[in-house]
């Protein structure tokens, strides 16, 4: 358990620093649902090889990590109904939200931005409601 | 120069994820169950991601990019109807399967169907939400 949260600390200081290199480099904010978002409706195409090749990154990482040093075991959900709802509801909030855990989390509220202080409090209200209510109450998760 | 940048961010991005513990379900969903058995993790990683972040906005302060162009405008303190009843769209998804749209992107590399059924998901809510916007701005509108 300790180790967890050192862990935890590592890999927010790395997820913190990617941030910081895409904004003082591209001078973009790194929120993962907008890159990909972008991509999917259009309005990112005057920069979608960037785009494409920040996923790229995002991808084979994990990737040459889970083979050189060791596997992660993600717990996913098995069942297909759950998994096409939560992607669906992620989507679709996400982008009428412009911005998820990474844009509006960490790049909104390093920032002080009002909007990024609110959309974290939803999203996380919102994800404890969720878990209470199909997991505890509904028990399908 | 771009490109070369973008590659870093995401490599670096894709490790902190990895390592962090943030692709595995069972931390994000256990630090959303507070009436559960709680996990801290997910506090962790959120404060040891935004020191770096905020570091680099006092950064931007009289500079320019380095692959030119400029920074992103001050936030705007505008709320809305879209920015709440998203992030309640999207709390509702991540709390169902302990998936936001960066850990489902590194978690398809470890090769498991779930992942691609959601990343899919995903996509086609990204795809539809214009058309949901578009509706929710017809039922506010006054008849």
């Amino acid at each position: 358990m300790e180790a967890d949260w050192i862990w935890g600390l590592v890999g927010g200081g790395l997820i913190g620093t990617a941030g910081a290199v895409y904004l003082l480099g591209n001078g973009r904010i790194m929120g993962a649902s907008g890159i990909i978002g972008g991509l999917v409706d259009g309005s990112g195409r005057d920069t979608a090889v960037e785009r494409m090749v920040f996923l790229a990154g995002v991808f084979l990482v994990p990737l040459l990590l889970s083979w050189a040093y060791l596997d992660v075991e993600t717990h996913l959900t098995t069942n297909p109904v759950v998994l096409i709802a939560s992607g669906l509801l992620v989507g679709v909030g996400t982008r009428l939200a412009n911005g998820c855990t990474s844009g509006h989390g960490v790049c909104g509220i390093s920032r002080l931005s009002l909007r990024g202080i609110v959309a974290t409090a939803f999203y996380i209200g919102a994800g404890g409601l969720s878990v209470v209510l199909f997991r505890h109450l509904l028990g399908v998760i | 120069m771009r490109n070369l940048v973008a590659l870093l961010a995401g490599g670096l991005f894709g490790a902190g994820l990895h390592l962090s513990g943030m692709t595995d379900t069972t931390k994000v969903q256990g630090w959303l169950d507070v009436f559960g058995n709680w996990d801290p993790t997910l506090a962790f990683v959120m404060g040891g991601a935004i020191v770096p972040m905020a570091i680099a906005w006092q950064l931007t302060r009289n500079r320019t990019p380095l692959a030119g162009g400029s920074f992103p405008a001050p936030p705007e303190p505008k709320l809305g109807r879209n920015l709440v009843l998203g992030s309640v769209f999207f709390g509702m998804g991540w709390g169902l399967s302990g998936l936001c749209p960066g850990p489902s992107i590194a978690s398809l590399s470890y090769g498991h169907w779930g992942h691609a059924l959601f990343v899919v998901a995903m996509l086609a809510g990204m795809f539809g939400a214009p058309a949901v916007r578009t509706q929710l701005d017809r039922l506010a509108a006054p008849a």
